[in-house]
């Protein structure tokens, strides 16, 4: 195991994480504060208390989620995109690195990011409502995976992408519509009933579910199959990068 | 003591039937240059990428430093370090970093000192904060070559080093070159400018769609296969080569005045003193003779069209 070429990858991407500090940290703030005011204070206002929980605390958790998720997709599919775009990627093919300490370096750091952003969020939302976290543990096991499994996803995407364009689509077509979907803002239970069926083939519905159930104890779906869910998607992502790196597809000519 | 790099029968096809190499074999030595010369298409930067791992060989073989660059990739890669021919920098990065990253990336721990000794030797130490953007396209290939040396490989590719580079930077590079082989470093450098095989390379391989049409010491190849021109300058212009000279076919030059022979310098007897003897006896008077060697170039375009007239 080349553990160098890792901390290497790792460190270079946190670097560029850094350079931009201002940007990663502010904007994650600004756009949490905006969905306070416009959700919880003014529609949540007219919003009763959801299962016994006000409305304002209720969407902290869906709207860590769809934080976490996004930038763990976008860090990580732009982290190896943008080697492939500028050419630099002839240097990890050229090093003696495997698929798995590629992954390692660039996932690793993509999921970091998201998981300051996910805390960032955390603290912001703590100003504007009185959160209670009953499963803390949970909740961070919860928030760890998530950035993990995405930022897999990302990658796959980014190897995937062959230009700008695509690198945005999937992201923008298929996630935020899957997550604005997912029970972030409200709970399953409160959609007429065919629309309940629907929403439980929606897998991030099981991802909020269950970081949800981590704050307030309560769950769309049971605990157990919200773990299910985002190990098979884990594992799914897994999957499909060790078949990228053995044919080579997108990445060795 | 065996080869440092050795290529057995590589062959690399495309989906579309196009085939970049024919199933090349070359040994490349310890210590040595070796100039992988031939036109643009050649298949020079397939040859490379195929050693480098940035792409799989469709058949055949390549290790370096006895391990196998598929098999034993971790040991051959580490041997490696490659400049690529683009100007492959991300932009926004400083110098320092990213020769920090390229060393971590081939698993060898931190070493700033070794870092500023690269540095100081490619005139890039001024520069190691500056971001790449701010750099001259001079100096960004520079950086290219730290990155490549930052994990002290013992074999150094350099993919078209010089090209679209000013005549300055290229007699830089080769000074840098000559250095590297200096330190022990194995170099092959592919280039489709002659001048550049003929003034830096130990030996020189000749490629041509796909297939290494030979491989032989630089002043070997130069004698084996060079051919040299006698001109000879008349005191008064004739308007044909005289008959009794038609045996030697030589052509007539600057309006009659000059005329040229070419023969073979391998051959035993070249007969300049018989031809001579045969001019003179032809009535001409001679003002002066020159001889000379036919360049590399000479000798490059001879070879591609010998293998153009048997396709």
């Amino acid at each position: 195991m080349n553990l160098q070429a890792v901390r290497a990858i790792y460190v270079f991407e946190m670097s560029r994480f850094f350079r931009t500090l201002l940007q990663s940290f502010v904007s994650p703030v600004i756009s949490t504060s905006l969905y306070f005011v416009v959700f919880g204070a003014a529609i949540g206002s007219r919003i009763e208390q959801v299962e016994g929980v006000s409305y304002g605390a209720f969407i902290v958790p869906g709207l860590i989620m769809l934080s976490v998720m996004t930038q763990a997709i976008s860090n990580a599919s732009f982290g190896i995109y943008f080697p492939k775009f500028i050419g630099t990627i002839y240097e990890l093919l050229s090093a003696p690195i495997n698929f798995l300490e590629i992954v390692m370096g660039y996932v690793g750091a993509a999921a970091t990011k998201a998981l300051f952003i996910g805390v960032v969020i955390l603290g912001t939302s703590a100003m504007f409502v009185d959160l209670t976290i009953q499963h803390p543990f949970a909740m961070l096991a919860f928030m760890v995976l998530t950035c993990l499994s995405f930022a897999l996803f990302g990658f796959i995407i980014g190897i995937w992408a062959q230009n700008f364009e695509q690198l945005q689509l999937i992201p923008l077509l298929i996630i935020t519509p899957l997550v604005f979907l997912g029970g972030s803002f409200y709970s399953i239970s409160m959609l007429p009933p065919v629309w309940q069926t629907i929403s439980f083939f929606n897998p991030v519905v099981y991802l909020v579910s269950g970081f949800r159930w981590s704050f307030f104890g309560l769950a769309d779906v049971p605990i157990g199959l919200s773990l299910l869910a985002i190990a098979g998607f884990t594992a799914m992502c897994l999957g499909i990068i060790w078949l990228i790196f053995k044919t080579g597809w997108r990445i060795r000519q | 003591m065996p080869p440092m790099v050795e290529i057995t029968d590589v062959r690399k096809s495309y989906g579309d039937g196009f085939e970049a190499l024919k199933g090349v074999s070359l040994d490349i030595l310890d210590g040595e240059i070796l100039a992988l010369l031939g036109p643009n298409g050649a298949g020079k930067t397939t040859l490379i990428s195929a050693i480098c791992g940035l792409t799989q060989p469709t058949s055949g073989t390549v290790s370096v430093g006895g391990h196998d660059v598929v098999t034993e990739y971790r040991g051959a890669r580490a041997l490696v370090g490659l400049v690529p021919q683009e100007i492959n920098l991300e932009p926004f990065e400083r110098v320092m970093n990213t020769v920090r990253f390229s060393r971590g990336l081939f698993g060898k721990p931190r070493n700033d000192a070794m870092l500023e000794k690269i540095l100081r030797q490619l005139s890039l130490w001024d520069k190691r904060d500056s971001r790449i953007m701010e750099l001259s396209g001079g100096m960004k290939r520079r950086v290219l070559i730290a990155k490549a040396l930052a994990h002290e490989p013992q074999v150094l590719f350099l993919d078209e080093p010089t090209a679209g580079v000013d005549v300055e930077l290229r007699r830089d590079m080769w000074e840098i070159v000559a250095q590297l082989q200096n330190d022990g470093v194995t170099i092959i450098l592919t280039t489709h400018y002659i001048e550049e095989a003929e003034a830096i390379a130990d030996r020189i391989a000749v490629i041509n769609k796909g297939d290494i049409l030979l491989v032989e010491e630089k002043s070997a190849l130069m004698t084996r296969l060079g051919q040299k021109e006698l001109r000879i300058e008349l005191q008064e212009p004739i308007d044909r080569v005289p008959d009794i000279l038609a045996a030697w076919n030589m052509r007539l030059e600057q309006d009659g005045l000059v005329l040229v022979y070419s023969y073979d310098t391998t051959q035993d007897r070249t007969g300049i003193a018989t031809l001579i003897r045969e001019i003179s006896d032809a009535g001409l008077i001679l003002r002066d003779l020159q001889t000379r060697q036919n360049s590399l170039e000479d000798i490059f375009v001879g070879l591609v069209a010998e293998q153009e007239d048997a396709a």
